[in-house]
Order: C-alpha cells, then structure tokens, then sequence
C-alpha cells in the first residue's frame, strides 16, 4: 500500500472508532436535526401545504447547522492531547491523513443526516417525488459542509471558544451549497429535471475535496507552529 | 531580476516616510474629486425619466458597491503576500482593510435599501446584486472577528490571510450562485442599475464618483495603516526620533 | 449641462425623493468623514503616548528611579 494510502486509512478508522467509542456525542446533531423539525409545524402552521412549501429551505439549513454543531471537535481534542503536533512534525504528507478525518466526520454526521432525512420530509410533508433528490443533494451537499467546516475548525483550533466563531466564519461559504441544495429538491417538487443543480452539487465536491484539505493543511501548520 | 524595490516597499519605515510626502496631495485629489463629482451627480446629471430623482443615489451606491468588493481582493492579496513573503507590511494592509471595506459594504447597502424604498416600495428586497452584498458583509465580518479573536497577533495574522483567501476563491461561486437562484425566483422587474444603456450625461458624473472613492480608499487605508505602523514600530528609533521631532516642533510653536 | 432644479429648496425636495437622497448622502458622507478623522486622531494620540513613554524612560534613566 502506498505511504499517502496508509495515512488516509489509518486516521479514517482511527477517527472512526473515535466517534464509536462516542456515540453519544455523535448522535446529538441527528437528534437535534429531527428536533428542530419538530419545531417548523409547532411555530409557522401544521397545515401540509405550507409545510411542504418550507420543507426545501428548512431540510438544508437545519443539515447545515448540524454539520456546524459537530465540525468544532474536529481537530480540538488533537490539539489539546497533543497528537496534532505529532501529525505535523512527522515526514508524511499532511494532505492525507486529514483527508481521512474530514471523511470519517462526513461518515459520523453527513450521512446520517442524510439517511434520517426522510423521516424530516415525512415530518414536513414532503411530496413523495422529492424523497429521492433530496437524499442525493444532503449526500454530495453534506461532504461539502464537512470540508468548508474544517477549514473553519482548523481556523479556531487553538481559541478557547471556537464554536461561535466557527460558525461566523464558515456560514458565508456555505450559501451556494444551501442554495443549489434546496433547488435540486424545488425542481423535483415542480416536477423539472433536477440533475442539473445536482451536477453542481457534485462539481462543488470535487473542488471541495480537491481543495480544501490543502487549505486545512496550510491553515494547521501555520497557526499550530510559531 | 533586481527585486530590492519590492523589499523596500514592505518596509514600514519606508511607507511612512513617502505617505507623508504625498498624503496633501492625496487628500486634496480626493476632496476635489468628490465634491465634484457629488455636486455633478446631485444637481446636474439629468434625472431619470423612470425612477425620476431618487436614481441619484446611483452615485453613492455603485462606488461604494466598487470599491467594497474591491478592497475585499485588496485584502486577500495583501493576506496572500503576507504568507508568502512574510512581509511585515502586507499584513498590516490586510488588517486595516477589512474595517474599511466592511464600512464600504455597509453604505453599499445602506444606499440600496434607501433606493429601494422609492423604486421597489421597500426598503429590502432580495435582490441577486443586494444579497450577494449581504454575504459580503459577513465575509469581512468573518475576517474581523478572526482577526480579534488571536491574542497571538502573528498567528491572528495569517489565520485571518488564509481566511480571507479562501473567501476570494469562494466569491465568484456565491456571486454565480445568488445570481443563478435570483433568476429562478425573480421577485422584481426593475433592475437598480444599467450601466451600459445609461445616458452619457448620467454615466460622466458616476465614472468621477468611482474615481473619487478609489482615491478615497487609498487614503483612508493609508491614514489607517500609518497608525498601525507607529503603534507597531514604538519602539524603534526612527519613530522615536519622529516623536522628538514632533515635540521639539511644538515647543518651538510655542 | 445645465443646473436641473429651479433653487436651492426644490434641490432640497428632488421632486419628492429629497428624504432618500439626502439620507444616503448624508450616511455616506458621514461614514467618509469617519474612515478618516478616526485614524488621523488616532495618529495624533499615538503620537502623543509614545512621546509620553520616551519622557518617563529618560526620566527614570535620569533618576535610577523605577517607580515612576
């Protein structure tokens, strides 16, 4: 196996086991996703026509606070035990290794957003037609938020309160994900071809994932380092 | 290549010293420009047979709207050189920018509410060109609060560039994006401003008004990092010596 | 290019657009106007601290005195 391959694996599985080792803390943004929801119908109408109106906009903002929710811890508590700085004094590429983190937090928040996200269109009465485009957006859309969330995390790693911050920096970034994601699920509901803004979607991944670890990488050793 | 020039501009002694050479010069353009092209633009350039009077606020808000975007680039290529040649000046400018800019982006969108209030009937609409402001806001705002939250000035340096770099690569995505989703949803008819069809008589002031606000905007960041290379440099001697000089001036004035 | 208002107080009322007008030129002016006179204060009182340090230094130099 290639050295670059063997750092991808070894800090996937590693951060995987993490989060199972936390289950707990892994299932609060899923849980706060399907709680929020619960809040539209009680504060606007629980009548199914305006809910089915909403439910694009509402299904996308509450994946992106969720991935927000879960994105400080992603490089924190490498830092505090010190295991970042191991990571960044050592011969290997960088790239890799945080490749692989930023997968297993997609693994631990995107994609169970994404599988729990019909029980949410349920909630919201969503047209049956939309179920499908919508768990295909939230799957490219989410590992989008992921990646742009740890630039952000690795932005605030070394500040005492870094979530507000987090949040501040990386919301901006993430409008023309919001908005090619609810418009996949409009075009299904108005019944048009909905893989062109899917395509975007997908296009936005793959600059994300070939951008953004580089970005994270850069940001890690000049900030960690002085 | 003889790259000495470009080492010497990144030092803030030398800035200091050809600022305040020119600065006069720099201010009285700036006013001159801007009175002009105020009084043009209020009093003269004809009005417009649509929006009648209330177009005249064209020449506030596409400048500001110029330079706010502008001065946002401004600050991530200053951000960049920081990074990549360590220049202590570089970060200077990218730290006086972003308030600046910030402020810009605010008056640009202050100028399009109150344009909109008379020409859409409201004070806010989701407009492409107005949303895409609105994020802008937040991208300075991001950098901002980055840049404060560092107690280690170095490192709130170069977090802040990365930050700002990474939004410039962003803002064409999200200029596209509102763009795209503004067709889509297409709420008005009336688009504030059309440059190309504009009238010559109507366009002359509005190129004048983007001068004036260029020449602004080097005057303001050149003022405000001229602060904070004296509040950098305390220490030295040449900002001591600038400092006796200043006193002994006074003494003998008095 | 003519003068396009009668007076000074049709210019005032811009056919009844004056309020927009005139509060967007005032905001933006007054925004202008910050963006320089704060850092020209600025300049002036941090030019005015570190001529303060310079004194207590030669000062405290002068009298071998650390307290003042």
């Amino acid at each position: 196996m290639p050295e670059s391959n063997r750092g991808f694996s070894a800090y996937f599985r590693r951060d995987l086991l993490l989060a199972y080792r936390r289950r707990g803390e892994v299932a609060s943004p899923i849980i706060f996703f399907v709680m929020v929801a619960t809040l539209i119908p009680l504060g606007i109408t629980p009548e199914a026509d305006s809910l089915k109106e909403l439910a694009p906009g509402t299904i996308w903002v509450m994946a992106l606070l969720a991935t927000l929710l879960s994105a400080e811890g992603l490089f924190v508590s490498d830092y505090k035990d010190g295991s970042l700085e191991q990571l960044l004094i050592s011969p290997n590429m960088l790239v890799m290794p945080i490749f692989g983190k930023v997968t297993a937090h997609w693994i631990t928040t995107g994609l169970p957003l994404t599988l729990a996200s019909p029980l949410i269109g349920l909630m919201l009465s969503l047209p049956s037609v939309a179920y499908l485009p919508m768990m295909a957006g939230l799957a490219l859309g989410t590992g989008c938020l992921s990646f742009l969330a740890a630039i952000g995390a690795a932005l605030t790693v070394s500040l005492q309160k870094g979530s507000l911050l987090l949040t501040l920096i990386v919301m901006p970034l993430y409008m023309p994900i919001i908005i090619f994601g609810s418009a996949v699920m409009q075009y299904s509901i108005d019944g048009m071809a909905w893989s062109g803004p899917l395509a975007i979607l997908g296009a936005m991944l793959a600059v994300a994932i070939a951008l953004c670890p580089l970005a994270i990488a850069a940001v890690l050793r000049l900030i960690t380092i002085n | 290549m003889n790259w000495t020039w470009f080492y010497r501009m990144g030092s803030p002694l030398w800035f200091y010293q050809s600022t305040s050479r020119w600065l006069p010069l720099l201010s009285l353009v700036t006013l001159v420009l801007l009175v002009a092209g105020l009084a043009w633009g209020l009093g003269f350039a004809p009005e417009d047979a649509k929006q009648g009077n209330s177009f005249r606020i064209i020449y506030l808000h596409v400048p500001a709207s110029f330079l706010a975007l502008a001065g946002y680039f401004l600050m991530a290529t200053a951000g960049a050189i920081g990074l990549i040649w360590k220049m202590k000046l570089s970060y200077i400018v990218m730290k006086c920018a972003a308030p600046i800019g910030a402020a810009l982006t605010f008056l640009a969108l202050f100028t399009g509410a109150v344009w909109g209030k008379p020409t859409w009937g409201s004070y806010w609409v989701w407009d492409a060109r107005i949303t895409s402001m609105l994020i802008l806001l937040f991208l300075y705002f991001g950098v901002l609060a980055l840049q404060y939250a560092f107690h280690n000035q170095e490192a709130g340096n170069k977090a802040s560039a990365v930050l700002a770099l990474v939004g410039t690569v962003n803002i064409p995505i999200i200029y596209k994006s509102v763009d795209w989703w503004f067709t889509l949803h297409q709420p008005s008819t009336i688009k504030l401003t059309s440059a190309p069809s504009m009238h010559p008589d109507m366009f002359q002031p509005l190129l004048v008004m983007i001068l004036a606000f260029y020449f602004f905007y080097a005057l303001a960041l050149i003022l405000a990092v001229r602060v904070e290379i004296l509040k950098r440099e305390s220490k030295t001697t040449w900002v001591r010596e600038l400092v006796e000089q200043a006193s002994r001036q006074k003494m003998g004035a008095k | 290019m003519n003068f396009q208002f009668q007076d000074l107080s049709e210019m005032l009322l811009m056919g009844g657009h004056g309020v927009y007008v005139w509060a967007a030129v005032l905001v933006s002016l007054g925004t202008l106007i910050w963006l320089v006179v704060s850092p020209t204060l600025q300049h002036k009182q941090t030019l005015k601290e570190i001529g303060l340090n310079l004194t207590r230094e030669e000062l405290r130099s002068q009298s071998g005195n650390k307290d003042i």
